[in-house]
């Protein structure tokens, strides 16, 4: 237990958001959240459907933007910045913080031109570049191999599991620092879910990882540092280790213990 | 008492003979055209101009006619269409000014076309000074064509799952990207098929053309928008209400090759849909 | 409350785990009785008994490690059945040593003993009187209660090196007291490592409540 602590209480905070707050048509579906997020750990969000967190885990890529009548109050830094300052471009901002959804959203084009993507519209359009962004960007997400001889087939001929890992290729390809998954392996069986589980672990070294996840048992096996959401509020956030065998606060055991309602 | 089999044979009896009887119509009127139109289609008939007042020679002129008209009605209604769609879908949120544009649209798709017809003869022949010609015609088509258009885009973008679009924008695209790229492609196959649809259906609109583009008779072909031209819908109601001595044949001639026409581009439709689709899947 | 199954055998565990230390208090309560009174009936009881522990023993191991991989306990359950896999442990080390009195007691037989017997019924009453405050706590959740128990074995451990004063000086006067001295010395001995075990009741058991993991007593005493 100690150990862990040592191992990453150190790392600085890649990001970080204080006394967040956010307002949705009147509702307010975020209530002071103030949580650092260390860079090169996984950071992993769980808490009762309706509670806030895929709330929160978009307010960290502005994806909440796109949804009308949202409205926000305190701070969210990346790198000590806000991100939310009038001169930040969403646009630049997504680009760094990349995110992976809940059911695999390829798009209906060929693996090579998923991949692609990103990088085409940053403005890469050199052959040999984006030759070499694809596989690196499929190799990362241990995708390679399964699909190095069928890269101009159509994505959607892939797998669940297959897919979920070409969508994390994708976000990898426009070479973001920090990866928000919300629930990515909820659609998936418990192969391909412990694939994830093991690609998650290897970016680990590379990205800053935030998952959502439903499932208490995925948050204990991949995260370092777990956040427990109830109503709209950070209710408990410590090391994923201390949070599941000896939580500090009763909502937080009741709910991992299945204690509920 | 009938057994639950002998019941379901019934109904299902009962549907089948339903079915043949909307069928029936359909059938007939296409067979009763080509039987009598048949045999007016010969070689001069489709490449001549017509000779003493309509009674005799060839509806090339009109052909061509109709096909300059169509082509003007899609480049006016195409672009216009798609882009009040994009905007209606994409880029508006939910406010007075988008209510109003749809309000507009369905009460649009009701009018008449002879209205249409008055309003392209006041707006585009009159006032813009257009006078009869392909450009007015072209014009008052495409207004025509403009709900259909736009509420079959409208659907077509609708269909796409709203995850592309996020999956776009958390990548870093901006909204046009994402359309441009992602949106559109997908929903292109269904916008066009809706699109075509709509254009065949004016293309056999007379009361549009009789004030706007379409003359009785003209031997010349159109060599600018600004020309006048013979148009098959109304070369057909010409000679079937204002000439005498018209052989039947040749009006069921003409009729047949517009049903052709319009046929022609809904199978290019159908064609263009599933070639896309399976595009999509391989 | 929901995983009603579960809540259901967890409360099955806490029962066994309460009549596991009845069992155990039980046997070295019988023991001591055993020797003071050299009743070697009671003794040859505690010896056969002690396979109804064992049994138990095994019994309570196979719920902890069937819980642990089919439920997947976290936070407190998960300290729950992780404490009632350890102090099952102890427990059941603690019936075999009450077991290896008994066996002494039949040694010893009815040949007059060398000397009163003051501080061994004392050991054996203080490590009763832990194993049933540990329990107490386990039931209650008392934490001060677990780290009352485990101050006990201070006491024990006193007792301990006394008699193994006094009976190296009766060995050292009297060489026909050898023997027996050296049976009531291993008695001695078994008694405090039933201390020290009833220690780790403490340890665990406070770890149960609160998740804290304190080093009570000499630890390295401890037999592992």
């Amino acid at each position: 237990m100690k150990m862990l602590k040592g191992g990453y209480m150190g790392n600085k905070n890649k990001m970080e958001t204080r006394n967040l707050n956010l307002y949705y048509k009147g509702f307010q579906a975020l209530i002071n959240v103030s949580l650092p997020i260390k860079e090169n750990t996984v950071t992993a969000l769980i808490g009762p459907s309706g509670c806030g967190k895929s709330t929160f885990l978009r307010t960290l890529n502005r994806m909440n933007d796109v949804i009308d009548g949202t409205r926000i109050e305190g701070e969210v830094l990346l790198d000590n910045d806000s991100i939310y300052d009038v001169g930040v471009d969403p646009v630049v901002l997504r680009k760094k913080v990349g995110m992976v959804f809940q059911r695999p959203n390829p798009f209906p084009m060929s693996i090579y031109d998923n991949i692609a993507y990103g990088p085409r519209i940053h403005g890469h359009k050199k052959k040999d570049t984006l030759n070499e962004i694809v596989e690196n960007s499929l190799r990362a997400a241990a995708l390679w191999d399964e699909v190095k001889d069928r890269l101009h087939k159509s994505a959607l001929g892939l797998s669940g599991g297959q897919q979920q890992r070409l969508v994390i290729a994708r976000v990898l390809a426009v070479d973001p620092q920090v990866i928000l998954m919300d629930e990515p392996a909820s659609a998936l069986d418990p192969i391909s879910t412990a694939k994830l589980e093991d690609l998650i672990h290897q970016l680990k070294s590379n990205y800053t990882i935030v998952i959502v996840t439903h499932n208490m048992q995925q948050a204990a096996r991949v995260s370092d540092f777990t956040g427990f959401f109830l109503n709209g509020e950070m209710i408990e956030y410590d090391v994923t280790n201390t949070i599941f065998t000896a939580p500090r606060i009763k909502r937080t055991e009741d709910y991992i213990t299945g204690r509920f309602g | 008492m009938m057994s639950k089999r002998l019941k379901e044979k019934a109904g299902f009896g009962a549907l089948a003979v339903l079915t043949f009887m909307a069928v029936v119509p359909v059938v007939s009127i296409i067979g009763y055209l080509i039987w009598i139109g048949w045999p007016a289609l010969t070689w001069e008939f489709l490449t001549q101009p017509p000779r003493k007042f309509l009674t005799e020679g060839g509806i090339f002129p009109a052909i061509i006619g109709t096909m300059a008209l169509t082509v003007g009605t899609i480049l006016v209604a195409l672009p216009l269409g798609i882009g009040t769609a994009i905007y209606l879908v994409e880029y508006s949120r939910e406010n007075f000014f988008t209510k109003l544009i749809r309000i507009a649209i369905i009460n649009l798709a009701g009018v008449p076309s002879v209205v249409y017809g008055l309003f392209g003869m006041g707006m585009f022949v009159l006032t813009l000074g257009l006078g009869r010609s392909l450009a007015a015609g072209a014009l008052t088509l495409g207004i025509l064509t403009l709900p259909i258009i736009i509420s079959t885009a409208e659907e077509a973008l609708l269909a796409v799952p709203d995850s592309y679009r996020y999956a776009s924008l958390a990548l870093g695209a901006t909204r046009w990207q994402t359309v441009r790229r992602v949106v559109l492609p997908v929903a292109l196959p269904s916008i066009l098929t809706g699109a075509i649809l709509g254009i065949g259906r004016a293309a056999g609109e007379t009361a549009p053309i009789m004030f706007t583009a379409a003359v009785v008779y003209t031997p010349r072909l159109p060599d600018s928008v600004y020309d006048q031209v013979m148009a098959l819908p109304y070369h057909l109601y010409a000679i079937s209400t204002e000439v005498p001595n018209v052989s039947q044949q040749m009006a069921f001639g003409a009729a047949l090759v517009l049903l052709a026409i319009v046929g022609a581009m809904n199978l290019v439709a159908v064609v263009i849909r599933t070639k896309m689709r399976l595009k999509r899947m391989r | 409350m929901v995983r009603e199954s579960f809540q259901e055998q967890l409360s099955k565990l806490r029962n066994d785990i309460l009549q596991m230390g009845n069992l155990v208090e039980n046997a070295i309560d019988m023991a001591a009785v055993a020797l003071v009174n050299q009743d070697l009936e009671l003794a040859e009881k505690v010896v056969m008994e002690d396979d109804n522990i064992d049994r138990l023993q095994m019994a309570i191991e196979s719920m902890c490690l069937s819980l642990l991989a089919l439920q997947q306990p976290m936070a407190r359950d998960l300290r729950f059945i992780s404490t009632a896999l350890k102090i099952n442990t102890d427990l059941e080390r603690m019936g075999d040593y009450a077991r290896n009195i008994s066996k002494i007691v039949l040694k010893i037989g009815s040949e007059p003993l060398i000397k009163p017997l003051v501080d061994l019924p004392r050991m054996a009453e203080l490590a009763q009187q832990m194993v049933r405050e540990n329990l107490t706590a386990f039931v209650k959740q008392d934490r001060d209660l677990a780290l009352q128990a485990a101050m006990h074995d201070r006491e024990i451990n006193k007792l301990y090196k006394n008699t193994f004063t006094e009976l190296a000086e009766l060995m050292a006067r009297d060489a026909s007291t050898i023997k027996q001295s050296i049976y009531l010395l291993f008695i001695a001995r078994y008694l405090e490592r039933i201390g020290d075990h009833a220690t780790n009741l403490s340890e665990w058991i406070i770890y149960m409540i609160t998740g804290e993991r304190l080093e009570l007593g000499d630890m390295s005493s401890v037999v592992r």
